[in-house]
């Protein structure tokens, strides 16, 4: 290795870490979630989902009801 | 220039804080008033498009309760019934409420005029910003009269669900905003009578409040006065058979008596608002009557009537 090639491997950043979220001990970075807010958070996640199956099911249905004229509506 | 960022907690609201934020009973009287409008609604609605707008208007109640209690959080927090409700009690921080109300509302608005109709969709547009800015922001803690003028909004459910079937208004579909519209001023003021101190300690100046317990107990009857012929009128109008007539003439008879005792237990502590109680139940009992029978009375296409009409003959 030349002196060259040694100078530019010092100047480089050290490789990215990416911030661990919700977890405990000395690698957490960031937010950290406790028990309760990790609960709250996936049974909203869960709910959004639901949520939006329901509405692309719906979608789906009034299109199957309304056929091709599916945006041809009295205004 | 230095950029400080708030540190915002992690939110610890559950999926049942957001369904409280909905107001999920009175969602239900909603869903249950619009559902009848549908019903005898004449023309041909897909169950699908009725459910999809029996679905709009669910959620649409939903975000102006939401909008309603983002709004209200802080004398909700001075009133023992409402001290519970997800933002004062601090599960819910403001900002999530007035997303998820301003979510629901735009989203319900958007998806009835695209699945059913503009007249239905322009309706809930109408019923929610009624309910949000006349009721909520202006009326409520300006005057005693917010609950009568805001009382509109509650009772719009039924025009939407006849607009959602026909595109437009007719006579029948009023005189069930009607109804509701007379219904409100009883049943609420029945529960102000025995919650005065709760609203007098959060500043809302309701009837009892403002006017005292005397007066509110005569507005009370005067408009259980109104509202029992009203309750009869569909069927006085021949919109609805005997069957009807009858339910809503004997449950009218009742409210009047019930009003009649309340106006009689004037001067009556806190402790002892009994008729005020009996009235507040029995008022929900009573609007769940007449469109109950209105259902039975159309579904069962008259039948009903045309039996009893024969033993009657």
């Amino acid at each position: 290795m030349t002196m060259g090639d040694a100078m530019n491997q010092a100047d480089k950043p050290p490789p990215f870490q990416p911030p661990v979220v919700g977890k405990s001990g000395p690698a957490a970075v960031g937010i950290k979630l406790t028990e309760q807010q990790q609960r709250a958070r996936r049974a909203r996640s869960i709910a959004i989902a639901v949520s939006l199956g329901v509405l692309v099911v719906l979608f789906y249905l009034v299109t199957l009801v309304k056929g091709p004229g599916v945006l041809e509506r009295p205004l | 220039m230095s950029v400080t960022l708030a540190r915002v907690e992690p939110s610890i609201a559950g999926v049942g804080d957001y369904i409280e934020l909905m107001k999920p009973r009175v969602m239900s009287l909603v869903v249950f008033t619009a559902f009848v409008g549908l019903v005898i609604a004449p023309g041909h609605l897909h169950p699908v498009i009725g459910l999809a707008a029996l679905l709009c208007i669910a959620v649409g109640a939903g975000a102006a309760g939401a909008l309603n209690m983002w709004y209200d959080a802080d004398v909700d927090a001075l009133m023992g019934r409402t001290a519970g409700r997800p933002i004062p009690a601090g599960r819910l921080a403001p900002g999530e409420a007035l997303a998820f109300g301003l979510t629901l509302g735009i989203g319900s608005v958007v998806v009835l005029g695209l699945l059913v109709n503009a007249t239905a969709a322009a309706l809930l547009a109408v019923t929610i910003a009624f309910y949000v800015f006349v009721y909520t922001v202006w009326l409520k803690r300006a005057t005693p009269q917010n609950i009568v003028i805001g009382g509109a909004a509650g009772a719009l459910p039924p025009i939407i669900g006849w607009a959602a079937v026909t595109g437009g208004f007719a006579v029948e579909p009023t005189l069930l905003f009607l109804i509701i519209f007379f219904w409100t001023p009883p049943h609420f003021w029945a529960l102000a009578l025995y919650r005065t101190e709760d609203y007098a300690r959060a500043g809302i100046p309701m009837l009892p409040v403002v006017a005292g317990d005397r007066e509110t107990r005569r507005q009370i009857l005067l408009y259980t006065l109104v509202l029992a012929p009203l309750g009869a009128a569909p069927w006085l109008l021949g919109y609805a058979g005997p069957v009807y007539g009858i339910v809503a003439s004997l449950a009218g008879a009742a409210m009047i008596a019930l009003a009649l005792r309340v106006r009689a237990e004037r001067g009556a502590t806190a402790n002892k608002h009994v008729a005020s109680k009996q009235l507040f139940g029995f008022s929900i009992l009573y609007l769940f009557l007449l469109f109950a029978m209105l259902l039975v009375d159309r579904m069962s296409g008259g039948l009903v009537g045309q039996v009893f009409g024969h033993f009657a003959a």
